[in-house]
């Protein structure tokens, strides 16, 4: 039995070939529309996820982290004198107005950091260090965004908000899901790009650290026990209502969604086709199978067992195609995700759905008119 | 095995197919016993039944009224799934076209009907290379069907049809395709499957060339048997034709 589904698989390279493209395409296409899917949640949330923050305060009504809503300095004090605050640090996040070295004008996304700090850092710096943001007028990029900001090297010197800024360092993967960079500086340097003419030191955002043996909901309670016209969120609630919104408020992420639904669709059915396809190649054999005794659960083992070898190969080859496609998405300007579970996930859809795809031809082969292997 | 014995009693045999809203009447009342020992051949025009008769008799088709036993096994009263166990212990089929697996060798072509019936892999590989060198084909044994000839390949299907030791070998117009030498070559060896391993052998046939073989002949038209000889009628049937 395990012979024969293999042979039969084997036997005729072109036929086999013709599969395990069409497994391949259908795995790729669901790989790179889930990717791209998960590449966008994950963008959108990304300075949250990374922030090293127990709890994020935020002007009241703030819903994402992109908007730019800011609350009065007092409020950074007020929490600094909260019982279970182990640390609180300013944060900014702001649009910005970036002119190239050329004199082009870009909008980018400021992100105000304290330098040296736990919290709020850009990760993934390759080259210069995120302590260099300490300098006056140093910020940090994405090496994705050199040819979009016309930056090439440490020390190229641009202009945000009308304030001279040199490129200190770079980073890695940390991409805005907006069409806006965003440049690390520090707390002091992005009031000045976004805000030139206020003497008021506004607050984005508060991040806050749990005093050890403190919980995040005793802190969180604590702080709104105190502190008004604020919302309170976890790192993780932060995350989802950032991810939530872009994902499922916008457009975008529903169009993303839909594409990845629509892959998943379109490869169930490519995979489906090339499957009944083979087996109706194969149908007088399982005629033949049949009038030589073999039992319908015979046929389906056979069925299946190929299927199982067809998603394993398709699997592996459309593994190494996708990895090919994630990697050259690293320097594109959409970041295709393909992490482990996902990995593994792809393994047993692929399996699911030859398994599925077989389970049709099975239909077509239990329904053999006997008689046809007597016909010449 | 016990010649003569009746290894199949079909009677009352009818079997029609629909077609659209009409009837096609493809075998009507067909009384039939196939003896072990014997090579029986079937034998008619086109369209005359042959074919579904033999269906029938293997158990791959159901009749539409009639009954019929095998082995002294009441196969109308029998499941659909139980069909297949039927033909597993007790028919070994012969296509015209052959039916080998292409993708599989001769020896794994024959095996294949040992792994239908639960033979462990190396023991029905075994069995198989002593049937493969029963037909005479031993120095093809790991030869692919397309790189054999069409005697050959028929040969490869006899022996595949021997491998479940079936006491009845049902045989479809097993010489068509085949030149007079090879087709010569296989009615013997299923003429001495008959003869010597007292199997029971029915071959449709309308190739006059094997007439002589068979030790009954029974004649099909329209569905219907419509005469049956034995050999030495037919003979002396052929000799008073020969004479006039």
């Amino acid at each position: 039995m395990g012979l024969l589904a293999r042979r039969n698989l084997f036997h005729d390279k072109v036929r086999f070939a013709v599969t395990l493209t069409g497994i391949v395409f259908a795995l790729v296409l669901i790989i790179i529309q889930f990717g791209l899917f998960l590449g966008f949640t994950t963008t959108t949330s990304n300075n949250i996820d990374h922030s090293n923050a127990d709890v994020w305060i935020v002007f009241h009504g703030v819903g994402y982290f992109d908007t730019g809503r800011t609350f009065s300095e007092r409020k950074f004090y007020q929490v600094l004198a909260v019982p279970g605050v182990a640390q609180a640090e300013k944060y900014m996040q702001a649009f910005a107005r970036w002119k190239r070295p050329d004199g082009r004008i870009e909008n980018i996304q400021i992100i105000g950091v304290r330098p040296g700090s736990e919290m709020g850092q850009p990760w993934n710096v390759v080259s210069g260090s995120a302590a260099e943001l300490k300098e006056e007028d140093a910020i940090l990029v994405d090496e994705v965004y050199r040819e979009k900001l016309g930056v090439q090297k440490i020390g190229d010197r641009v202009e945000i908000g009308g304030h001279r800024a040199r490129v200190a360092g770079f980073t890695r993967g940390i991409r805005s899901f907006t069409t806006s960079p965003f440049v690390y500086a520090s707390f002091k340097s992005s009031l000045d790009y976004t805000n030139p003419t206020s003497n008021e030191a506004d607050v984005g955002y508060i991040l806050v650290k749990a005093a050890p043996g403190i919980s995040v909901e005793t802190l969180k309670k604590n702080l709104s026990e105190r502190l008004s016209d604020v919302d309170l969120y976890t790192t993780a609630e932060f995350s989802r209502k950032t991810r939530f919104y872009w994902m499922f408020t916008t457009g975008a992420g529903l169009a993303v969604l839909t594409a990845a639904l629509m892959g998943l669709i379109v490869g169930v059915a490519v995979v489906a086709q090339t499957i009944y396809a083979a087996t109706v190649d194969h149908i007088r054999e399982y005629g033949t199978l049949k009038a030589m005794g073999a039992t319908n659960s015979y046929l389906y083992r056979v069925l299946i067992e190929q299927a199982v070898w067809s998603a394993t190969l398709g699997y592996a080859l459309a593994m190494i195609v996708a990895h090919f496609i994630v990697a050259g998405s690293e320097k594109g300007g959409a970041v295709i995700l393909m992490p482990m579970e996902m990995k593994i996930g792809m393994f047993f859809l692929a399996v699911l759905m030859c398994i599925a795809a077989a389970i049709v031809s099975i239909n077509k082969v239990t329904r053999i008119d006997p008689a046809m292997v007597f016909r010449g | 095995m016990n010649s003569n014995r009746t290894v199949i009693r079909a009677s009352g045999i009818t079997k029609i197919y629909r077609e659209g809203t009409a009837d096609f009447r493809a075998l009507s009342d067909v009384d039939l016993e196939i003896r072990a020992g014997e090579l029986t051949l079937l034998m008619g025009p086109s369209g005359s039944g042959k074919t579904t008769l033999l269906s029938i008799l293997g158990c791959i088709l159901r009749a539409t009224n009639g009954s019929l036993e095998v082995l002294g096994e009441s196969v109308e009263k029998l499941a659909e799934a139980e069909l297949p166990r039927i033909r597993r212990a007790a028919i070994g089929f012969v296509f015209q076209g052959f039916n080998l697996f292409p993708a599989l060798t001769t020896v794994e072509n024959v095996a294949l009907a040992l792994d239908v019936r639960g033979v462990k892999r190396r023991e029905a590989e075994t069995r198989a290379a002593e049937l493969i060198r029963e037909v005479g084909l031993a120095e093809k044994s790991k030869s692919y069907p397309a790189d054999l000839s069409g005697g050959q390949k028929q040969r490869v299907a006899i022996a595949r049809a021997l491998a479940g030791d079936p006491p009845i070998i049902l045989a479809d117009e097993p010489t068509a395709a085949l030149d007079s030498t090879s087709g010569k070559n296989v009615i013997e060896l299923l003429r001495r499957l008959a003869h010597e391993d007292g199997r029971a052998v029915v071959m449709v046939t309308h190739d006059p060339r094997v007439l002589s073989y068979g030790d009954r002949i029974i004649h099909l038209e329209d569905g219907r048997i419509v005469g049956e000889e034995t050999r030495r009628e037919f003979e002396e049937i052929a000799a008073a034709a020969a004479m006039a």
